[in-house]
């Protein structure tokens, strides 16, 4: 008698799973409604002026010459993409790209595993030291950077003439190779505390039973490194690289304090400002931004696919 | 072009520029009518000006200032883009002449009343007034200009022999500095102002860059690079570079590098804005600066390409121009004939070092006593030549120093090709810059 009525009537309480669903649309209706607002200003501020490049892009417009005004079609992105200094850029920005993110995040895990063993008492100190380089305005450090370096108010050439290549009159400046050379390294100053930051955060969440366990097991501190903990914060690496990259692949202020473009150091973002700041040409400036968007948005999927992660199930519940 | 500012000069204008905007927000109070006058950094010049034609105007008028961006190019893009926008609130700009086609050929300039055009044409220097002018008509008034001068040092002029009284060439130059161990300091990073050391030496040579400025239809530019007189030009820049004579920072050099340069004597030549004297007084002032140095100050002509055809050195300066959008261009014409008055370019060639566009200033006395190059700087305007007069001359010139920028690495025999190439193919939107 009991087992028939337990499947003919519906139980008094809620199954647990339906119960759940219910409460999950609630929350997931509250979500929309805390999050609604704030997609509806995203779409307006990012999404509007996209689709605004994309559309200007396809025309040949001056800002100083709005009359003569002419749809051009893709031809805008085929001058571009025909054009060597397209290639030179795209070449200069990778290679910043890969320099300062790989360079970066060796020192940055360093300087994550060097603040999660500092003692509880320091730790904020050093932190807030740590970040102190990420605070500065990327236009103020460029510019510190260039006065040390540059030949007239520099210190670098007197400090390093011991080093083989460098000479009193070093143009720093002056050349390709040397000009990319302290522009990553001002970047690489720069963006190390945001790396740090994302992947001391990445570190914290690594169960310190495991690294027990696997203390246990006898393994040596490489062990536990590469086995234990760098799995277990894969999450927090991608998302320090990613920003990273997407971040770097960006760069401006830099480049545009310290050589202004010259000697072949002009990133993507740069020939952009060029074409639609400096030559007002509204229609190529908008295509260029829209390859850049193109690249950066093929960025993030490469990575996302490359490692494996999806990001909404890495509230620690895997 | 160039504008000296010391950093005091540039908080208090500044802060009248603020305090002017904040005056300038409160626009439905009673009283005259606020003509915003947009300037470029300076000394604070500007801003005393602007307060003395407040004043004279008794009434009729109040003039407001309010600051540009440091760079020249920086100036013209914000100008530029608020005029697209059609924004109402330029009334009188303060521009560097070469952007003078663009904004004229944009109809972003009011039209000169014709009697204010006669005014401000007469007695102002020819080069001034042909920097103002587009397609045979005056569209700015010219408030200041600027030249650049050979500046170099007593001492190593005679120890190399060179006789500074009689206008010298750059070969001369060259062999001195070489004979002498120092430098010849010229602008040579990637900026405006390798530009106008390679607009010099072309129209020194005789030539120009752009020979038709070919307005309405911008792919049919005529350009003179590929003359005789260019190439010229061109071996100037390739022989100083050869000669090692253009310091270790040659491609990176601009105005304020160089004086540094001039300064503490690595070089003994110098092609500069007269910025280069009033920099030097200062520095005697605050002591940064021994007294000996600027009395080892020489100023000259520009060097000459050709030996015995005059140089022709840069134009620069600034011109006023009253926004098209402007709600009252007829007080604003007034208010620029007040700030170009004789009197107040008097106190601004003597305050801020920028040499008057009227040629009667450089017979005032104090003008002389602060200047006592005042008669070479009026020469020297006499023989400039404004750099290429066209609408699209951001192009142009960011083309050129695209090809001759290190100017160690100019070939003679090929750069005016490859710049006219360049040039051609960036105005008909064929080509990145």
């Amino acid at each position: 008698m009991a087992a028939p009525t337990l499947t003919r009537d519906p139980p008094p309480t809620p199954a647990p799973g339906r119960g759940l669903s219910d409460r999950t649309r609630a929350e997931r209706r509250l979500g929309w409604l805390l999050a609604g607002p704030a997609f509806a200003v995203m779409l307006l501020v990012t999404a509007y002026p996209i689709l605004q490049a994309v559309y200007d892009s396809l025309f040949d417009f001056r800002l100083t010459d709005p009359t003569n005004r002419e749809f051009v079609g893709l031809s805008n992105y085929g001058v571009i993409l025909s054009d060597p200094i397209w290639w030179t850029s795209i070449g200069v920005t990778l290679l910043i790209t890969v320099v300062t993110v790989a360079v970066e995040l060796v020192l940055g895990f360093a300087l994550a595993l060097v603040m999660i063993k500092m003692l509880r008492a320091i730790r904020p100190v050093i932190r807030a030291a740590i970040l102190i380089p990420y605070a500065v305005i990327t236009v103020v450090s460029a510019f510190s950077w260039q006065y040390a370096f540059s030949l007239d108010s520099g210190f670098v050439n007197s400090w390093f003439g011991w080093l083989p290549g460098i000479a009193a009159d070093t143009d720093w400046f002056g050349g390709t190779a040397s000009s990319l050379f302290v522009v990553c390294l001002t970047e690489i100053w720069k963006t190390t505390p945001f790396i740090s930051l994302l992947l001391l955060a990445g570190l914290a969440q690594v169960p310190e039973v495991l690294q027990e366990a696997a203390k246990v097991d006898g393994a040596t501190w490489w062990q536990r490194m590469w086995k234990v903990t760098i799995p277990n914060m894969k999450a927090a690496i991608m998302v320090a690289l990613l920003f990273r990259s997407l971040d770097a692949f960006r760069i401006f202020d830099t480049i545009f304090v310290m050589t202004g473009g010259a000697n072949s150091t002009e990133s993507v973002a740069f020939l952009a400002y060029r074409q639609t700041i400096e030559r007002l040409e509204i229609g190529l400036g908008s295509a260029v931004s829209v390859l850049l968007f193109l690249s950066v948005t093929l960025i993030s999927v490469l990575f996302i696919k490359g490692f494996k992660i999806d990001l909404s199930q890495t509230r620690g519940d895997r | 072009m160039s504008q000296h500012r010391r950093r005091r000069g540039a908080v208090v204008a500044a802060v009248v520029a603020l305090l002017a905007t904040l005056v300038g927000c409160g626009g439905a109070e009673p009283g005259p009518p606020v003509l915003t006058w947009y300037i470029n950094p300076d000394d604070g010049g500007q801003a005393e000006i602007a307060k003395r034609c407040t004043e004279a105007a008794a009434g009729q008028y109040r003039i407001a200032v309010s600051q540009l961006p440091r760079e020249a190019s920086d100036q013209r893009q914000q100008l530029i883009r608020r005029l697209a926008a059609n924004d109402s609130s330029i009334d009188i700009m303060s521009l560097d002449p070469p952007y003078v086609p663009e904004f004229a050929q944009a109809g972003f300039l009011a039209p000169v009343p014709q009697d204010v055009a006669a005014r401000a044409s007469e007695g102002v220097i020819r080069s001034a007034v042909e920097g103002a002018t587009w397609q045979g008509r005056l569209v700015a008034v010219p408030f200041w200009a600027n030249t650049q001068l050979l500046w170099y040092r007593k001492s190593v002029a005679a120890a190399a022999g060179l006789d500074m009284n009689r206008p010298v060439t750059w070969e001369q130059l060259i062999q001195a500095a070489r004979s002498q161990n120092s430098q010849v300091a010229v602008q040579g990073r990637r900026a405006e102002s390798l530009t106008v050391w390679i607009n010099a030496l072309i129209e020194s040579a005789g030539g120009s860059i752009v020979t038709d400025p070919s307005v309405g239809n911008p792919e049919a530019i005529k350009l003179g690079l590929t003359e005789e007189q260019a190439t010229r030009a061109a071996e100037v820049i390739r022989n100083l570079a050869a000669a090692n004579v253009g310091g270790p920072a040659l491609s990176t050099a601009g105005e304020d590098e160089n004086v540094a340069a001039f300064e503490d004597g690595a070089a003994g030549f110098m092609v500069n804005w007269p910025f280069v004297w009033t920099r030097a007084k200062s520095g005697v002032e605050d002591r940064t600066l021994d007294q000996s140095v600027p009395q080892d100050y020489g100023a000259a002509l520009y060097p000459e390409v050709v030996a015995g055809t005059p140089s022709a050195p840069p134009l620069g300066g600034i011109d006023l121009g009253v926004g098209a959008f402007s709600r009252n261009p007829a007080l604003s014409y007034q208010a620029i004939e007040c700030i170009t008055s004789a009197e107040n370019e008097a106190y601004y060639f003597v305050e801020n070092g920028n040499p008057a566009a009227r040629s009667a200033v450089f017979d005032d006395p104090r003008v002389i006593e602060a200047f006592p190059m005042a008669a070479t700087i009026r020469d020297s305007l006499e023989q400039a030549a404004p750099r290429p007069q066209t609408a699209y001359y951001s192009e142009v010139s960011a083309s050129l120093q695209r090809i001759y920028h290190p100017p160690g690495a100019v070939d003679p025999a090929t750069a005016g090709q490859r710049a006219a190439e360049l040039i051609r193919a960036v105005l008909a939107k064929k080509e990145l810059l």
